[in-house]
């Protein structure tokens, strides 16, 4: 009996063999973005661990300087007073034209697990402590290294890509830090005799493991947007697989009336009808999980060039198969197909055996469920609210939007029958009384459709006027932010005095541009020094300031930060802010600084320069006419002999920016386009079932006299219509949405917040493009309408009555 | 201890390896007074000079400073302690900084009756991590140091014990074997040796229990080579007894894969004057074995010295006293009785 209910129960999708596809491509679909997202995450999560862990960095307390290094003295200086602490070096090399992060350890004093896993140290310690030593690098990069570095360059597979992993006494050697220490790796193993860490060690900050590595925490919002951007694909996708089923289950009525007579007990039709829809869960996941592998790894490279650009994170450019990514995308497959056909399956499991087992276009057009999908867009508007006025972070932020969208989809089909019953009363002849009226009949059936139809387009208009404003915004601050001519940067210090003398000859100002990286606030931040000049009294992009605030960070008595730092520490022209070395120091002004993840801090020059004599001294911003830059730049290379790389124009170093810009959006652009394809996809499928199930209803209008082409236009116009009026609808909420993630995402995520401008060319556009996919879409059912022979429509009288 | 455990083995391994691990074609370069590797090679007949030779002897391989104490509480419980730094080069030319080819290891252990407490610490040279200075004399690593060689401090601190400890030396330095010429190996593999074997202790152990107030006898050894032992000599049994009488016995059993074991002994008078007696006098015979980290220890001894009328029984204070540093080894306090009474030290390597 099992096996005869479930063949029966396969039959139909040997006869329907569209829907069968409709429902695997849609559950694939929705599988795939999901999971490719979920792979990007996971592949640059194991590179930041694998970064972090290659120094330990997850697993142990960390003491940091709070500027600048720590000495090499001060470090034994602790050692000898019980403190067990490693020391790491660690700093940028460029070999053979690529940069490096390099990771100097002490292995006698490092705990055991910081090494990477295949870097076998004790083999030949003696190899690794003495001249000319050793260098661990990723496999994959052993060659290109050899040449270029003196040491013995080996293979260790658990390095994360870019890192290179040596003693610390190559290390300072190579990076130029000798008698200076990074960091300290604080062991877990102190003697039980030790003072407190305060007293022994005041001047540095610790670090807990459990804080994670800084990459991974500026990073996390960048991952929660992409994973948000998953989850919206899911929920489209899921919205055609809710469909599908429901209209298989509502076309097998008749079926599963005769199941039950014939005596198939009601549980082991349950039971088939899970069973089946398993089957097909797993067959679609599996499809899913090699799309979203395909997807993730045509956009991986993106993601990481974005990574590298804006964070300075390095992950590997290639995908690796996880087994709990498997995993997780095949039970994100099974369960979403759960969710999409419990709602079929519970009106099987309540279906009488005696009611006539007519198709009904699956769905009623009750008054009910219009109340009861006008409550829910009520509750999720209210959810959505309250997240706005109460939430905090990036989650609520992320609530706040995705309970406005769905609000807004639920609320489509309540508002989409309201305009179409004020139409129907405009209705002056019969036919067009009928076409009213069979819309708002039909529109049950297409509404989840012109939902997914709606998300799509609302999050096309609300990212894409996001993008666009950013970019907008962004060029304009680069205007500003990049004034000087030609930046650049002495090849020593020493070489610096004389580079500066020869360009105050030649140029109308030489601006230092001296920084320091420190920790404020608790996080890497910069702290730059700015010279009195009306270059920046000029062009800097202000946002909020105290007046005569130059004159005031020119005389030390105030500080620039950055937007981002002012937002996560709320603070505010007139707070004062500790820096390091005991530097409290009145905030004076705020400033824009995009594309920047970490706090900047301006401070007058000769303030910094006195507070931090040794601070690097190699850069400068030269002030000239634009026409006499290739003339200066040609001076530097042949009269001072300066290399190239050493010197870069303001107009490259623009198109530098603008290029980690364009990168950053470009998965956020490519995950849009596939989202608006699955809802084109949606609506193609509804209205191809929709047409199947309609015959019924259209054949009385036939027979009353309506041609078979009349017929097929007026459908073609009733799908037209319904896209029209949804993307009109998707106009505000995708409004909405651009204010939300630039208003409330992005200032949790960035820490910045930027300015709204509106692009309806892009609107028209989009709304143009959709209407086109509808008229497809609608193009063949009504084609195929147009050419039913009026035998089967005859037949109708004689099948269903 | 979650030290890189394999790196510490590696790291004790070359400290060690002038020790365990040496070739054997070393002794046919001996007279010349260095090896074929470059280290510098003892040589018979040559002086101590203090204070210089309390510091290191960086032109050769390896060298240790080896203090252990037998140590009586208030309440009548014994006690032991062993403070050791070993030094090691791994190459004879030496670099600045962390370039340096100096190597250090420290030890410290405390062993209660019923207890035993062991930690180790590993620095290289160059940095100031751990070193030792002759003048005023200091040894170090980390905070583990040994300020003072006639008298003065001594203190170590693990995660589960710690000491702090003053001592005196009551007598001289006492050269080993020939004026401090120590031969290993039939073969001739030798190195320089003193002792001062006369240090009164006293001071504090922190124990898990709390603070115990100790005093008693230490004995330091000051040891350096290049190649000590043969390739077949497998391990050692060494003892240093205080005993009653004021008298102090060093003796040492080095078993070979290939010979009898060699044995080797010096009496120390009471004033310091040294006897040493040639290889196969003394006689060391294990009594009574005990299973310690699944290997066969032996815990008790019977010693004899003829020419002194010694027969004594040796057993160890707490049979348990197992050394787990990266290279393990038995070290503890042991009691004496027979012919003669008294306390002293026992070590024993190479029962894998």
């Amino acid at each position: 009996m099992w096996i005869a209910g479930l063949s029966a129960l396969l039959s139909h999708w040997r006869r329907k063999p569209l829907q069968l596809a409709t429902l695997i491509l849609g559950l694939a679909l929705a599988t795939a973005l999901w999971s490719g997202v979920q792979a990007i995450n996971a592949e640059a999560r194991a590179s930041y661990e694998a970064a972090a862990s290659a120094v330990g960095e997850t697993r142990y307390a960390q003491l940091l300087p709070r500027e600048g290094a720590i000495a090499q003295a001060r470090y034994v200086e602790l050692r000898r007073r019980g403190l067990q602490v490693s020391p790491v070096v660690e700093g940028r090399i460029t070999v053979a034209g690529d940069s490096w992060r390099l990771i100097g350890i002490d292995p006698l004093t490092v705990p055991a697990d910081v090494a990477p896993s295949g870097a076998d140290i004790a083999g030949d310690l003696t190899g690794f402590l003495t001249a000319p030593g050793q260098i661990y690098a990723p496999p994959a990069a052993l060659d290109g290294l050899a040449e270029g570095l003196d040491q013995q360059i080996l293979p260790a597979e658990g390095l994360a890509p870019g890192v290179l992993f040596t003693d610390i006494g190559v290390a300072q050697r190579l990076l130029d830090l000798e008698g200076g220490i990074s960091r300290l790796i604080l062991r877990t193993d102190q003697p039980l005799t030790l003072p407190e860490l305060e007293t022994l060690a005041p001047e540095l900050d610790l670090r807990r493991p459990e804080a994670g590595s800084d990459v991974a925490r500026l990073t996390d919002s960048f991952h929660l947007n992409l994973t948000a951007f998953g989850l919206l694909s899911f929920a489209v996708g899921l919205f055609i697989v809710h469909g599908t089923i429901g209209l298989a289950f509502e076309q097998r009525r008749p079926m599963v009336r005769t199941l039950r007579a014939l005596g198939l007990p009601l549980t082991t039709l349950i039971t088939l009808l899970c069973l089946e829809l398993l089957i097909l869960a797993v067959i679609a996941g599996a499809l899913g999980m090699a799309l979203g592998y395909s997807i993730a790894a045509a956009l991986l490279p993106d993601v990481a060039a974005t990574l590298r650009g804006l964070y300075g994170a390095e992950i590997d450019g290639s995908l690796s198969l996880r087994p709990a990514w498997w995993l997780a995308g095949m039970a994100i497959a099974v369960s979403g197909t759960g969710l999409a056909a419990t709602g079929a399956v519970w009106r099987v499991a309540r279906l009488p055996i005696l009611v006539p087992a007519q198709p009904r276009a699956w769905a009623r057009a009750s008054e009910d469920r219009l109340v009861l999908l006008g409550g829910g867009a009520a509750a999720l508007a209210a959810t959505s609210l309250a997240a706005g006025l109460f939430g905090q972070g990036l989650i609520a932020g992320f609530v706040l939007l995705g309970a406005a969208l769905l609000s807004a989809a639920l609320a489509l089909p309540v508002l989409l029958h309201a305009i179409l019953g004020l139409a129907a009363r405009t209705a002056k002849s019969p036919v067009a009384e009928w076409f009213w009226a069979d819309t708002r009949q039909q529109l049950p059936g297409l509404s989840l459709a012109l939902m997914a139809l709606l998300l799509a387009l609302s999050a096309n208009i609300g990212v894409g006027t996001m993008v666009a404003s950013f970019r907008l915004t962004f060029t304009g601050w680069l205007d500003q932010r990049l004034a000087s001519e030609l930046y650049v940067t002495a090849r020593t210090q020493a070489e610096a005095p004389a580079l500066r003398a020869f360009l105050q000859e030649r140029a109308d100002a030489v601006l230092p541009i001296w920084n320091i990286d420190a920790r404020v606030a608790g996080l890497p931040a910069e702290i730059y020094g700015v010279a009195d000049h009306p270059t920046y009294r000029d062009n800097w992009p202000m946002l909020d300031a105290l007046p005569d605030v130059w004159d005031r960070v020119i005389a030390g008595e105030a500080i620039l930060i950055n937007e981002q730092l002012a937002r996560r520490e709320s603070l505010g022209p007139g707070d004062t802010l500790a820096l390091p070395g005991d530097w409290q120091s009145a905030i004076g002004g705020i400033y824009s600084d995009y594309g920047n993840p970490a706090g900047q801090v301006l401070v007058g020059l000769p303030h910094l320069v006195a507070r931090f004599p040794g601070i690097e001294k190699r850069r400068f911003g030269v002030r000239i006419a634009p026409e006499a830059v290739p003339a200066l730049a040609r001076d530097l290379r042949e009269g001072f002999g300066l290399p190239a790389q050493n010197m870069i124009d303001q107009a490259s170093l623009k198109a530098f920016s603008l290029q980690i810009f364009e990168r950053t959006f470009t998965v956020t652009a490519a995950l849009n386009v596939l989202t608006l394809s699955v809802a084109g996809f949606a609506i193609l499928t509804s209205l191809l079932t929709l047409a199947a199930v309609r015959q019924p209803q259209l054949a009385p209008v036939w027979a009353l006299g309506l041609t078979r082409r009349r017929l097929a236009a007026l459908e073609l116009a009733r799908a037209l219509l319904l896209a029209v009026l949804t993307i009109v609808a998707a106009i505000p909420v995708g409004l909405l949405l651009s204010w939300v993630l630039l208003a409330v995402i992005n200032v949790e995520a960035f820490g910045w917040r930027l300015p709204m401008f509106l692009f309806p060319r892009d609107w028209l556009l989009l709304g143009l493009l959709s209407l086109l996919a509808a008229a497809l879409a609608a193009l063949w059912p009504a084609r195929r309408l147009a050419r039913t022979p009026p035998a089967d429509l005859l037949k109708i009288f004689a099948n269903e009555r | 201890m979650n030290v890189s455990a394999p790196i510490c083995r590696a790291a004790a391994a070359i400290l060690l390896s002038g020790v365990i691990a040496v070739g054997a074609h070393a002794q046919g370069f001996a007279g010349m007074g260095t090896s074929a590797d470059g280290f510098a090679l003892p040589r018979p007949g040559a002086e101590f000079a203090f204070p210089d030779d309390h510091g290191p002897h960086e032109a050769f391989r390896i060298e240790w400073w080896y203090l252990t104490a037998n140590l009586r509480a208030e309440d009548g419980t014994d006690y032991g302690l062993q403070w050791t730094l070993f030094r090691s080069a791994l190459s004879p030319e030496t670099g600045k900084g962390w370039d340096s080819n100096q190597f250090w290891m420290g030890h410290a252990a405390v062993t209660a009756p019923d207890a035993h407490y062991s930690a180790e610490r590993f620095a290289r040279g160059g940095i100031g991590q751990a070193g030792v200075r002759s003048d005023p004399f200091a040894a170090w690593i980390d905070d583990w140091q040994m300020t003072g060689i006639e008298a003065g401090r001594l203190t170590a601190a693990a995660a589960d014990f710690a000491y702090d400890m003053t001592i005196a030396a009551q007598g001289p330095f006492v050269p080993q074997g020939e004026s401090g010429y120590s031969v290993k190996s039939q073969a001739g593999q030798a190195s320089h040796y003193y002792s001062q074997p006369f240090y009164r202790i006293e001071g504090t152990l922190i124990l898990p229990g709390g603070p115990v107030k100790v005093a008693g006898h230490a004995w330091l050894d000051r040891e350096w080579s290049s190649q000590p032992l043969t390739e077949d000599q497998t391990g050692w049994d060494w003892v240093s007894l205080h005993l009653d009488t004021g008298e102090k016995l060093m003796g040492y059993r080095l078993r070979s894969a290939l010979d009898p074991a060699y044995t080797v002994a010096t009496w120390i008078d009471p004033d310091g004057t040294p006897t040493p007696y040639r290889a196969g006098v003394l006689t060391m015979t294990p009594t009574a074995i005990t299973e310690v980290r699944d290997r066969e220890i032996p815990t008790e001894w019977r010693l004899t010295l003829p020419g002194r009328g010694l027969d004594i029984s040796v057993a160890a204070l707490n049979p348990q006293a197992w050394m787990d540093t990266a290279i393990a080894y038995w070290e503890g306090p042991v009691r004496v009785t027979g012919s003669h009474d008294g306390v002293g030290y026992l070590e024993m390597t190479g029962y894998d």
